[in-house]
């Protein structure tokens, strides 16, 4: 059960947030313009790797706010938690 | 006094007699005592039977590793239990236990023929046997297999006790009041840290409490009377919480620990009064300090399961802390020093005891201190074989060949009572692996021990490895002041004098003479599973520690291999030739110990079991008899049937009632969300499929919205209330979803948007009226408005007032009738559902619920998501094409709609279906074929609703098929079970098409 920093409220249980996926895929802009193909990689392919993973979460039962999270899959430490928008730490 | 109470201690009261039950015979115990040393101290050594050759087995240990006594308590009882450890059960006035797994008797057992048999019942035996011929199964094995599987008798009734969960927050929490957790539990709690310690017995002190030997002595005390001072001292302490009979139940990551207190367990039943029977902790810890001790092990050698074979530091436990002699005549079987101690004090209380070792010597204090009290030695031996069916009264030992290979010399036998054994020591090392912690292997005395990498936890003690006083004290000490930042503390100068051990030699499996096929040398007590049962494993191939445990069954029992698993691990190492450390161990998981069920549920019992929602309304429903449907947690009425009338008839009725002149429902539970913002209009142009930008202010519109992938998530009826504001409303089940994802689109995708979401759901209540006369019931509860359909046209809103309380109202149907919706404040609704009720009386306005609301919407071809669609649909499947605008540039899922896959012809598609027989009603959920000829059969779709309708007079369907769009007029074939039922396809929309109705 993770301790998770929301980056708007502090310190909260795991129990009150959801977990969005992979982070920092963008939704196209003019998705018509896209091939099957393109369409579909933004669509579908996710990839789901053990160690650091870049992730959305969402404080659902709190103040509902997404933002970002640096896990790394293998151990479950996060490495760091930022707010939508903002560029993902370097390594 | 029983003859087996020789020795007075200050933790059980010999003047408090307490009464007990076992297998329907009476006996005597005193206070302070558990199940299993009252027993003893009645000289009952027998109390179960093994698990799957039913041999006579005895208690063996004093806590939570006990593999045999195990019994179901209060049997015949609401609060009876079963697998309850008798090493763990404080004794209580009253208390009723019975043996298990026996049958007659755990005297005559006749399960106990499975012992005769058992060369023929090896490991995988199931496996092997079960399979053939077929035709067994049904009848004979599987019967025959649940008979004899499982242990005890689980509860009848529900229980009638009360459970608790409670949350905490604390700086340190330490797990285990042995000595190292006292040590940790007094620095903490001295230095300002908001401390929890945990122990899981009733009293703190682990095996320190009962140490007076004159070779352990802490600052020239006895180590025992040492520790009862700083407990003492330790009870003092503010920032300390000490919770006994608290056991850790599981250690998950980021510090967050669950345990289990006891709280009226160990109570008689008529003083329970009702309180909580247990309470689970739910602990978030900032560091945690592990000192769970160590788990003495036992030899693995020919027959070592027979009553009278215990634990040794278990029959000096009895002996020092409850007072008990295991036995008159002990023997104990070593290869490690700890053992004497146990010989020294039955020594020291003039009862006879012989050690069996073996190491070739041992020069260390403790052992000279026996040899000096006269105890006999015999060094390099091993027991070979032990005698006694419900009790061991002899056993025969051999010397040890040089490298401890093979036995040598002549067989010595010797009469006993109890045979005590110590192999060695294991770390409980389960909450440091459960936290994600990894182990290293130690080679000089075979144990696994922590690796710490974690920065916020440590173990202290001898789960950590530490066995020897010295270096438990001051090890725990330096470790913990630099976990927690302190430099200074009370032990920092401690005088341990304690006798250390220099010589040590471990073998897994001891040799015999005998050979290994016709040796019994059980390695899992519980589950029955034999060395001889390991390397048939190996044998047979299975090379991984998981699979052998699996395929053997070594662990899997209700101890859950605390005993066994390290001797498992050391008999694979040694057979396969690999080295112990590069095989790794099992996975610990939780919990620990068993845990109840209801402390695991807690209060989310019965009613609290989850959330129910009700419409300000509900009072109403209840009192007019309605029968309730959950839709999500929502209760709704689902019918509400007069005298007694089933649901087919009250819903044929309410329909009817509804097309002919009025009905009334309560659509409170429709999820709704108010809108508002500069780019309101944008954002719903954005999440639905149709336009939004020209709908005039006090305008309706349905709505559809998709996924990403184009299949249809949600639909609704948004109301323009303002030009920057909307109310959308969404189904029932679908609203907070729906919420959900509207934000994370506004958050992630488009935060430029000016928009503002709002979850208005339970604000309002909404009373829907539909039916030709609910323009002439509105009128009467709005007389002041004009409802002409020029005025007040379908698809439109307006503000209303009733008694000065501002309403909502909106004609838009869901029924295709006439209809109007009227949105209050939720505290009026139940007013606003009776003046309604009272203004239709002289239209005999029926109330209905949700299954006639189905039933109308059908009958106009209305979807509901969920039921109709399955996430699999997109909007053109379901024949709605024209709500999907083709001018808007973007919208969700508006690019997956011309995929390769959605744009297929063959994909299933929404029609109608006609039964040929206008009286029979397909089933929901039934398959649909055209071709019954060839085979493989293609089931080319299925029913998704189904009703008959009292208001065309017949039955009509709703069905996805494939390709069904091509198929109007079409015969198809819905196969049931005994017939099969001819039907054909037909436009969605069964009454009405015109709209006259809902424009009337």
């Amino acid at each position: 059960m993770f301790l998770i920093n929301c980056p708007y409220c502090g310190e909260r249980d795991q129990s009150e947030f959801s977990c969005g996926g992979e982070a920092h895929i963008v939704r196209p802009k003019q998705p018509t313009e896209l091939s099957d193909d393109q369409w579909a990689e933004y669509l579908f392919m996710r990839k789901n790797i053990k160690g650091v993973q870049f992730e959305r979460w969402n404080h659902a039962h709190g103040c509902r706010k997404w933002f970002n999270m640096v896990r790394d899959t293998s151990n479950d430490k996060i490495h760091a938690v930022y707010k939508m928008g903002e560029k993902p730490p370097v390594e | 006094m029983t003859k087996y109470r020789v020795n007075k201690t200050k933790h059980v009261d010999q003047t408090k007699t307490v009464s007990f039950d076992f297998d329907g015979k009476s006996y005597h115990g005193f206070e302070g005592d558990t199940l299993a040393s009252a027993l003893l101290s009645n000289g009952v050594h027998l109390v179960g039977r093994s698990f799957k050759y039913h041999r006579p087995r005895g208690i063996m240990s004093s806590g939570s590793e006990e593999p045999n006594a195990i019994c179901q308590i209060n049997e015949d009882t609401d609060l009876t239990e079963p697998n309850v450890r008798a090493t763990e059960i404080e004794l209580y006035e009253g208390l009723k236990a019975s043996s298990q797994n026996c049958w007659p008797s755990v005297n005559f057992d006749i399960g106990g023929i499975n012992n005769f048999i058992s060369p023929f019942i090896p490991a995988g035996f199931y496996y092997k046997t079960f399979m053939w011929p077929k035709s067994f199964w049904k009848k004979i094995y599987e019967p025959l297999i649940r008979w004899s599987a499982g242990l005890g008798k689980s509860p009848r009734k529900p229980d009638p006790e009360l459970y608790d969960h409670k949350h905490v927050h604390c700086d340190v929490l330490i797990i285990g009041g042995g000595i190292s957790g006292i040590i940790a539990s007094k620095i903490a709690a001295k230095n300002n840290l908001k401390t929890i310690l945990i122990e899981d017995k009733n009293t703190l002190g682990g095996s320190t409490i009962f140490q007076k030997n004159e070779n352990y002595k802490i600052n020239d005390k006895y180590s025992g009377e040492w520790i009862d001072e700083e407990i003492a001292e330790l009870k003092k302490l503010d920032n300390l919480t000490i919770k006994t009979r608290t056991s850790l139940a599981a250690y998950h990551s980021y510090n967050y620990l669950l345990a289990k207190e006891n709280i009226s367990d160990h109570l008689p039943l008529d003083k329970r009064n009702g309180g909580i029977r247990q309470r689970l902790w739910k602990i978030r810890a900032d560091k945690v300090i592990v000192a769970t001790g160590a788990i003495e092990r036992p030899l693995v050698f020919n027959n070592n399961d027979r009553p009278g074979i215990m634990l040794s530091n278990s029959v000096k436990k009895y002996l020092d802390f409850y007072g008990v002699s295991c036995g008159f005549k002990n023997v104990i079987f070593t290869n490690n020093d700890s053992a004497y101690e146990t010989a020294v004090s039955l020594k020291e209380k003039g009862i006879s005891v012989e050690m069996i070792d073996i190491r070739k010597k041992s020069n260390s204090k403790i052992v000279k201190n026996a040899e000096q009290l006269g105890v006999k030695i015999y060094w390099n031996s091993t027991v070979v074989n032990t005698f006694g069916l419900r009790k061991i009264y002899s056993i025969d030992i051999m010397n040890l060949s040089e490298d401890g290979s093979n036995v040598v010399g002549n067989k010595i036998r010797i009469n006993c009572d109890c045979l005590a054994i110590s192999g060695g020591w294991t770390p409980m090392v389960h909450m440091h692996t459960q936290s994600g912690g990894k182990l290293d292997f130690r080679e000089i005395d075979q144990t696994f021990i922590p690796n710490e990498i974690d920065k916020n936890h440590i173990n202290v003690g001898s789960c950590n490895g530490d066995f020897e006083l010295e270096e438990i004290i001051n090890n725990t000490n330096k470790k913990v002041k630099n976990f927690l930042n302190v430099s200074k503390t009370q032990f920092d100068n401690t005088s341990v004098l304690n006798s250390k051990e220099l010589d040590k030699r471990n073998i897994w499996l001891l040799p015999n003479y005998i050979s290994e096929g016709k040796c019994k040398s059980f390695i899992d007590f519980q589950n029955d599973s034999t060395a001889k049962d390991i390397k048939l494993a190996l044998r047979e191939g299975f090379k991984s520690i998981e699979h052998v445990k699996r395929y053997t069954t070594t662990g899997m029992a209700t101890d859950q291999g605390k005993l066994s698993n390290m001797h498992a691990l050391g008999i694979i190492a040694d057979t396969a030739g690999v080295k112990m450390g590069a095989l790794g161990t099992t996975t610990f998981r939780p919990p620990f110990t068993p845990l109840t069920f209801g402390s695991i549920v807690g209060r989310s019992v019965g009613n609290f079991f989850d959330i129910i929602r009700k419409t300000s309304i509900h009072e109403w429903h209840i009192q007019n008899k309605a029968k309730f449907e959950n839709v999500g947690q929502w209760k709704r009425p689902w019918y509400y049937p007069i005298n007694d009338e089933g649901l087919h008839e009250a819903v044929q009725r309410e329909s009817k009632a509804a097309r002919d002149s009025a009905g009334i429902l309560d659509a409170s539970t429709l999820g709704k969300i108010d809108i508002q913002g500069t780019d309101a209009s944008e954002f719903l142009n954005r999440v639905y499929t149709n336009a939004w930008s020209k709908l005039g202010i006090g305008k309706c519109r349905y709505g559809l919205m998709l996924n990403e992938d184009g299949m249809v998530y949600d639909d609704g009826v948004t109301t323009r209330l303002g030009e920057n504001h909307y109310l959308m409303t969404t189904t029932t089940g679908g609203a907070a979803n729906v919420l959900s994802k509207l934000e994370d689109y506004l958050q992630t995708e488009w935060p430029e948007l000016d928009v503002y979401l709002t979850s208005v759901t339970d604000h309002y209540s909404t009373a829907s009226i539909c039916g030709p006369n609910s323009k002439k019931i509105l009128k009467k509860i709005f007389p002041d408005k004009d409802f002409s359909d020029d005025a007040f046209p379908h698809m439109s809103y307006q503000n209303g007032k009733i008694d000065e309380i501002n309403c909502r109202i909106m004609r838009i149907s869901f029924t295709g009738e006439l209809s109007y919706e009227i949105n209050i404040e939720s505290k009026y609704g139940k007013s606003l559902w009776e003046k309604c009720i009272e203004a239709g009386k002289e239209f005999q306005i029926t109330p209905y619920g949700t299954e006639t609301m189905h039933l109308l919407r059908a009958e106009k071809g209305f979807i509901i998501v969920g039921q109709d669609t399955d996430g699999t649909m997109t909007p053109i499947d379901l024949q709605m094409d024209w709500i999907v605008s083709k001018k808007k540039y973007d919208f969700i899922g508006k690019r997956s709609l011309y995929r390769s896959d959605t744009i297929r012809e063959d994909r299933k598609q929404l029609v109608g279906l006609l039964t040929d027989d206008p009286n029979e009603v397909l089933e929901e959920g039934a398959q649909i074929v055209s071709d019954m000829t060839k085979k493989p059969i293609e089931m080319i779709g299925h029913v998704t609703s189904s009703y008959f309708s009292p208001n065309l007079n017949k039955s009509i369907a709703l069905a996805v098929v494939k390709s069904g769009k091509k198929m109007n007029g079409q015969k198809l074939i819905v196969p049931m079970e005994n017939k099969n039922i001819n039907v054909t396809v037909s436009d969605s929309v069964f009454l009405d098409k015109e709209n006259k109705r809902i424009n009337a």
